[in-house]
């Protein structure tokens, strides 16, 4: 206590340590071995060697850029395609959910059950070519008839998109929720039609939800790799694919840390420049 | 007198089965400062907010000058609405909130940024443009929210108990100055307020609402002097009511104390039992005036600008106040045997309310 006292500026840090501790064991030193694992040679059966194998990096890119590419091409198509489905969905639970927004949060949360993958099965079985959803749209001719959804691209961003749409939705929830419902009144007041008042009030006050949404959707996103692995064939695999199959499967754990480092300076740049574009105030609210 | 800004016809509003506002008719006079002064749920800014648009009338009409509105969403009128505690747009620097309404009329360029540094200047906050909101003090935002509405020239601002955030002392200075605005744009104000000496101080008329309805129209001095109801008597000011029976066309007998004179338009061809109202400071400690009544002081509080006692007399516990014109307390002490005096044209004469208890 009375050292507490004496040294009072210690104390935000004595309480961020435990936190600080937590990610310096499981993230700052595993990402160290990561780094280093990235610039060695050899391979499993001869071992390895740290080599400053700096090839790694230049092979991860050129050997699969169309990996790269595919992957944050589905990650943006999936992370608008639940901004446009969230979007609604929040606004309606907020505005309007009255006495039942909390159970239909509960619906959004509800796919958190069942583990990420039996959901992601779930969507296998649904899009399947015997299952209804084929059959329907072969029958009315949206498809022909030897068309299929499972192991298209369509599929593979439709699983992305379901999987993360309660990440999407949630924080764009809580930034119109905390809404003062006054604004959009003042907005009418001043002449603004309920459109206007949408826009020029309402969107830009939930910006910080969106902009927290559409990084938790987009980050995991890129480098996801189940649902490609269950609903795309290998044409729509993604980056998070090929690092998976190299440190399981091939074991080329020098060639997969490379990648991971790749796909996380690509993210961070990416991330940086759509901080740097919404405002970085943004973020923080 | 010219049309009235704002008129009210037979207006009542439903929530579900309770009644806000009940069957309520009202001309607003052009140019004037009036106050809807009433207790929360007395139908007040259910009444505001129907003349902004906010709500629609279950029944009646409302006009706008000539123009009928009800029906009319908000941003179809041409009212303007100082909110309580201000809904200043928090992502939108003290000048933009000021030029919102102005950019929905489409105003642009040098025309706009005139109006809005005008408006700025006119309400204190030259040079404060490019702040947001959460930079200024609460009197700071009170008035972006004043010169956000006036900028549009509207025929009528709406203010919801605009004052009601902000301490005493600013909320004092804060009136005056409103009321020097208002005295200056003349557009027409239209205020809600709990607050009866806020009213008092503001507004050129004050309509008194209790459950839905006016209780009773006027000036603030006729209000005071001359209340129609217990209701209004009590709501504005301490008054003190003394239950008798009306003894001649200008008297009352008083039900526990002697016969006293009231004036015969205050008593306004009244029969049977009624209340004499007398303000505290009204009553005199002496026997001065024609109306007398004997009792004992039971307390005395010194308030500055005067001294108030509690006197025990038959007729029960009367108010009085004296004004503390020279040093240090009156004498008069807890204990002391005193006749309190008034005069008749200082008192007035209500309906009883017993018989309703």
């Amino acid at each position: 206590m009375s050292f507490l006292h004496r040294h009072r500026n210690l104390t935000p840090y004595l309480l961020l340590a435990p936190g600080l501790l937590y990610l310096g064991i499981f993230f700052v030193v595993p990402l160290g071995f990561l780094l280093h694992q990235s610039l060695q040679s050899g391979n499993f059966d001869v071992g390895y060697a740290f080599t400053w194998a700096w090839g790694n990096y230049w092979d991860a890119i050129r050997g699969y850029r169309g990996h790269f590419i595919r992957s944050f091409e589905y990650a943006a198509i999936a992370t608008v395609l639940a901004l446009l489905f969230s979007y609604p969905l929040a606004y309606w639970i907020a505005f309007r959910g009255g006495r039942w927004k909390n159970l239909l949060l509960l619906f959004i949360v509800a796919p958190f059950f069942v583990t990420y993958l039996i959901r992601t099965l779930a969507w296998e079985t649904i899009l399947a070519d015997q299952g209804p959803v084929v059959r329907v749209l072969r029958d009315i001719g949206i498809l022909g008839q030897d068309g299929r959804l499972l192991a298209t691209s369509f599929a593979v961003v439709a699983g992305i998109t379901y999987n993360f749409l309660p990440f999407m939705a949630l924080p764009i929830y809580v930034s119109l929720e905390q809404m003062d419902g006054r604004l959009i009144e003042a907005a009418q007041d001043l002449y603004a039609s309920k459109w206007k008042a949408f826009v020029r009030v309402t969107l830009p006050l939930s910006l910080p939800g969106v902009v927290a949404g559409t990084l938790l959707t987009f980050i995991p996103a890129a480098g996801d790799f189940i649902n490609a692995q269950l609903l795309g064939s290998p044409r729509n695999h993604m980056i998070g694919n090929v690092i998976q199959s190299k440190f399981l499967e091939l074991t080329d754990y020098p060639a997969a840390a490379a990648m991971s480092f790749v796909l996380m300076a690509v993210i961070l740049l990416m991330v940086a420049l759509y901080a740097r574009a919404v405002g970085t105030e943004k973020l923080t609210g | 007198m010219s049309t009235p800004d704002v008129r009210l016809v037979d207006v009542t509003k439903r929530f579900d089965d309770v009644v806000a506002v009940d069957d309520l008719s009202l001309d607003v006079e052009s140019g004037s400062f009036f106050a809807l002064l009433g207790p929360s749920g007395c139908g007040k800014t259910t009444t505001l907010r129907m003349i902004g648009g906010f709500e629609q009338p279950s029944e009646g009409c409302i006009f706008l000058g000539e123009r009928e509105v009800s029906g009319l969403p908000a941003y179809k009128r041409d009212v303007n609405t100082v909110f309580q505690s201000y809904a200043l747009f928090p992502h939108l620097s003290v000048f933009e909130n000021v030029a919102f309404g102005l950019r929905r009329r489409s105003v642009r360029g040098e025309t706009l940024r005139g109006r809005v540094e005008a408006m700025l200047k006119i309400v204190g906050l030259a040079g404060m443009g490019r702040r947001k909101p959460r930079q200024l003090s609460g009197g700071q935002q009170q008035r972006v929210a004043l010169a956000r509405a006036l900028v549009n020239k509207p025929q009528v601002l709406l203010l919801d108990e605009p004052l009601g955030a902000l301490d005493l002392k600013l909320r004092k200075q804060m009136q005056l100055e409103l009321k020097a605005i208002q005295h200056d744009v003349g557009i027409t104000f239209i205020h809600v307020t709990h607050d009866q000496e806020e009213a008092m101080t503001m507004a050129d008329r004050i309509a008194v609402m209790n459950d839905g309805r006016i209780e009773q129209l006027g000036t603030p001095t006729e209000l005071y002097e001359t209340p129609a109801t217990a209701y209004v008597a009590g709501f504005l000011g301490v008054s003190n009511l003394i239950h008798g029976t009306v003894s001649g066309s200008d008297s009352v007998r008083l039900d526990r104390g002697p016969e006293v004179r009231v004036s015969a338009a205050a008593l306004n061809g009244r029969t049977g039992h009624v209340a004499v109202g007398i303000r505290p400071e009204k009553i005199e400690l002496g026997n001065g005036q024609p109306n007398a009544l004997e009792g004992k002081i039971v307390e005395q509080a010194y308030v500055g600008v005067a001294t108030q006692y509690i006197v025990e007399t038959d007729c029960g516990r009367l108010t009085v106040y004296r004004q503390n014109a020279s040093p240090g307390l009156n004498g008069a002490s807890p204990g002391d045997r005193t006749t309190l005096s008034w005069s008749p044209d200082s008192s007035f004469v209500v309906d009883s309310m017993e018989e309703s208890e």
